[in-house]
């Protein structure tokens, strides 16, 4: 087994678990490379299938590549796609820093979503060397009754033996890849031949390398327009994969703040 | 942490570990624990320095960050990510940090130190390859440096290099190093882990992180740096027995998919495959993928698979698959070395959910030995097992479980306890009692012919145990008797089972210890069910003194369990003797006797308690009747019929 053999089994074998273990589940899908990859992942965990929901909380900004790819590959992958909307900005903590104001809408649009289909788990695509507050989190990690995380008391986790149980009325996240790595998505994503949105590819010498909402993501200079070269990238280079999003270079805590409050 | 890590010279887009010249680069994951401020967060910081890790501008900007809170920088802040552990002052959590040594990719799981957190520790070090223990120079070996020494070697950490750090604290003294390196040695050793070096340095300064400096030239072991480039990967597990544990059954087409993670041993398509812990062969039809299936080839250990069987067997999350000939033992008890999480102390006669792999039973702790708290120098043994100490427990399973003792698979020999859903404790299966199955057998359980409503018609009431539990001589046998003789003359189907009887056949290889007391009840309790669910009334008349194995007879025969409570008082037993055993334990001729001593746990909600000392043995027997029909065992037309007689 190689490196990838190896990421891959274990992603399989949280999806099993939290499919066994859970009442009700759905994957969210944003729509980017690792939300990609993650449904991959679930489809070789269920023989080809996703026996679950895929929701996508809109906020109604992304890119238009992002929603020609939603409708495409949705029907081509056979999803029981959801797409849910996201409140006004109104509605939306207006202490928080105006990027990460924007991103929380997104939090609210989750709840919102949990609340109507009453999910007891979803499954996300975040991974501990996006962010520091991401290293932190567990593979099953719960969520308080208003889905905030509260990181300085969570259950312990080993030997791939997951806290399953969350409270009444609460609901568990499952990160079936919290322990890829960027240069990891990419690496099995040109080995399984997973189609991607072309945003992430060089044009006019940038490219992005993590998207989120048009308004608050950027581009980075890069010449990588295969996925060859951007693997060859990401051996070079020192900047951070989410150097591209505005919200996490707000303020020291802004990031920390979102994910308390049950942002992804 | 957003630091994943340039390496010295561009490598190949190929895969994310592989060299420049093609072949790959081993990973290891590592974990830096010991006692709070000995300076992990600090040596950490250092190592990412030191191997060229830290992205563009973050030292920079961090000391930005200390020069605006007005204090002076220090290497810890690296790793300090959230606001709340600088209000703190502590590392609370754990981070997993990327490197490259020459030759390894470090994965760096950067544990706590502050005792509160030691589920955390436990989460980062359960995952680790290799450990650096980590010492302060000035405070030397702590009890936390023993604690976490001592939870490297339960959670199966066996290579533990060890940093004397801080030595520019203490003139950079050789005399120092060597004490210190002694008593940490002879500690590790004690439980069976050998240290790979022990290293001086100091984190703040550099000196033996990456560079063997002047101050240090006495030293001559390896760098920091240079001893996790010796650190080897995970043992492959592929030379082991086949364990397939069951994740799931999956019906999604007209396939019939078994599906698992093989955590040991290899499987292909065509092998002989056994299912534990019920013991069912077949064999593998197909291994089964996506998008291309079915597989060719040998499956070995770490893959997902999915297989299906050339035959319709009932097969159940938590089974284990296995090669016939060397199958995992099936038990319903097992001792375990554990490590203890939770804010109540584990104790005796505690129920819990007991998980291995993928499989879950109820259980209920037995026994409890060497209860101590690794971080204490002497250890003082205690009845329970409390938060953040160590243990050996017996535990008895509700469920018959497939596990193998963790010095033959250390996948499958451990186990979680959960505590109200929540994972409060962990360890290793130390060994498995009983119930190996010799040869594994094709079992098929053969149902009755007749219906239970064809017997109750018969018989007018319906299967029950009647468990009579008291002091010997309490009036036991005598009250059995007189029902079983009550209910026959009433056409009723009863058996008398009593304990002493069958002591002398069934259970004749069995003692009086607690465990063979436990056992001895389990078989009176299953005996007695299956002649239950037959339609007829088991009556077991036994001193049964432990609660526990009562709860667990209880839970055997369901609903079909009535307790009843003989209590008569201990003088007036010990006064009727019928046998001389009191006599004989008062002399101290009979040990393990039940009635002088305070052994006897009383029932706590017995259907019925009787005491023989006030009533006659027919009223005794009214009242045994009278519980019996309330409780829906008789049917209420005998009586009414009889009285009408």
């Amino acid at each position: 087994m190689d490196h990838l053999d190896q990421l891959e089994a274990q992603s399989i074998y949280i999806f099993r678990e939290a499919f066994a273990r859970l009442k009700k589940i759905a994957l969210l899908w944003s729509l980017g490379k690792d939300s990609n990859v993650m449904i991959w992942l679930a489809r070789k965990a269920f023989f080809g299938r996703l026996p679950f929901p895929a929701l996508h909380v809109d906020t109604g900004k992304k890119f238009p590549e992002m929603y020609r790819f939603r409708d495409h590959y949705g029907k081509e992958w056979g999803l029981d796609l959801r797409v849910e909307p996201c409140p006004p900005i109104d509605a939306v903590d207006p202490t928080l820093p105006p990027a990460a104001r924007s991103a929380a809408r997104k939090t609210e649009g989750l709840k919102m979503a949990l609340g109507k289909y009453g999910f007891d788990g979803l499954i996300a695509g975040i991974r501990r060397d996006e962010e520091a507050t991401r290293a932190k989190e567990r593979v099953f990690s719960p969520r308080g009754l208003e889905g905030n995380w509260d990181v300085r008391d969570q259950p312990p986790e080993f030997w791939d033996h997951f806290n399953a149980s969350p409270p009444q009325g609460a609901h568990l996240r499952i990160h079936p890849i919290l322990h890829w790595t960027e240069a990891d998505i990419w690496a099995y994503t040109k080995r399984e031949n997973i189609p991607i949105i072309p945003l992430y590819l060089a044009k006019d010498g940038q490219r992005y390398r993590s998207l989120g909402d048009q308004d608050i993501t950027n581009p980075v200079a890069s010449t990588a327009s295969t996925i060859d070269e951007i693997l060859i990238e990401l051996e070079q280079t020192k900047v951070p994969e989410r150097a591209g999003r505005a919200l996490d270079h707000e303020t020291e805590d802004a990031f920390e703040r979102l994910r308390v409050a049950g942002y992804l | 942490m957003n630091m994943i890590v340039t390496p010295a010279s561009p490598a190949t887009p190929n895969s994310t570990n592989s060299m420049p010249n093609g072949t790959t680069r081993p990973q290891v994951r590592i974990v830096i624990v010991g006692h709070v401020d000995h300076g992990k967060s600090t040596l950490v910081g250092r190592l990412l320095h030191e191997t060229g890790s830290l992205p563009d501008g973050k030292l920079e900007m961090l000391k930005a960050v200390s020069a605006r809170r007005g204090m002076p920088f220090e290497w810890s802040f690296l790793l300090d990510a959230l606001q709340t552990e600088r209000d703190q002052g502590i590392t609370i959590d754990t981070t997993q940090i990327r490197f490259r040594t020459n030759s390894r990719d470090i994965v760096l799981i950067d544990a706590p130190g502050h005792a509160e957190f030691l589920r955390n520790m436990i989460t980062g070090a359960s995952q680790a390859d290799g450990a650096v223990l980590i010492i302060d120079a000035l405070e030397g070996v702590r009890d936390q440096t023993r604690r976490h020494g001592y939870l490297l070697h339960l959670l199966g950490v066996k290579q533990v290099a060890i940093v004397v750090n801080k030595m520019d604290r203490v003139d950079f003294s050789a005399d120092r190093f060597k004490a210190i390196s002694d008593e940490i040695s002879a500690h590790l050793q004690g439980l069976g882990v050998k240290p790979t070096a022990v290293i001086p340095i100091s984190a703040r300064d550099g000196d033996g992180v990456a560079e063997r400096t002047d101050r240090i030239g006495w030293y001559r072991g390896p760098t920091v740096v240079e001893a996790l480039d010796r650190l080897e990967p995970a043992r492959p597990l592929e030379a082991l027995a086949l364990r397939l544990p069951v994740q799931a059954i999956y019906k999604f087409d007209d396939r019939r998919i078994v599906a698992g993670r093989i955590e040991s041993g290899s499987l292909n398509a065509g092998d002989e495959i056994v299912i534990m812990p019920a013991g069912k062969i077949a064999k593998i039809k197909s291994v089964e993928s996506w998008p291309a299936t079915p597989v060719a080839g040998p499956q070995g250990a770490g893959r997902s698979v999915g297989i299906t069987l050339d035959r319709e067997l009932f097969v159940e999350r938590g089974d284990i698959i296995a090669h016939a000939g060397s199958a995992p033992r099936e038990t319903r008890r097992l001792r375990a070395r554990i490590f203890w999480l939770h804010d109540k102390p584990l104790a005796k006669g505690d129920q819990l959910l007991v998980r291995c792999g993928p499989k879950e039973s109820r259980a209920t702790v037995v026994a409890i030995e060497k209860a101590v708290d690794p971080g204490e120098l002497s250890s003082v043994e205690n009845k329970a097992i409390g938060r953040n100490h160590v243990g050996e427990i017996d535990i008895s399973l509700s469920n018959p479980i497939a596990t193998d003792p963790y010095t033959d698979n250390p996948r499958t020999g451990r186990l979680v306890i959960e505590v109200s859903g929540r994972i409060a404790g962990g360890g290793l299966v130390l060994s498995v009692d009983a119930g190996q199955r010799a040869v594994p057998v094709d079992i098929v359980p053969v149902e009755s012919a007749l219906r239970p409503d064809e017997r109750s018609a018969r018989y007018q009431h319906n299967g029950a145990v009647v468990w009579l539990t008291g002091l010997p001589a309490s009036g036991k046998s005598t009250l059995a008797k007189a029902l079983e003789r009550r209910l026959f003359t009433n056409d009723g189907s009863p058996i008398l089972l009593d304990g002493d009887t069958l002591r002398a056949g069934l259970n004749s290889d069995l003692g009086f210890s607690a465990a063979d007391r436990s056992e001895n009840i389990r078989r009176l309790a299953e005996v007695a069910t299956h002649l239950a669910r037959n339609g007829h009334i088991a009556i077991v008349a036994a001193v049964s003194p432990a609660r526990e194995d009562r709860a667990a007879a209880r839970r055997i025969a369901d609903t079909n369990f009535r307790e009843i409570h003989v209590a008569t008082p201990a003088g007036v037993c010990e006064e009727r003797d019928p046998k001389g055993h009191y006599k004989k334990a008062r002399a101290g001729a009979l040990a393990s006797f039940t009635g002088i001593g305070n052994d006897y746990e009383r029932p706590e909600a017995a259907e019925l308690v009787i005491d023989t000392s006030t009533r006659t043995v027919a009223e005794a027997a009214d009242e045994i009747e009278q519980m019996l029909k309330t409780t829906g065992v008789l049917f209420d037309e005998v009586v009414d019929l009889a009285a009408n007689i």
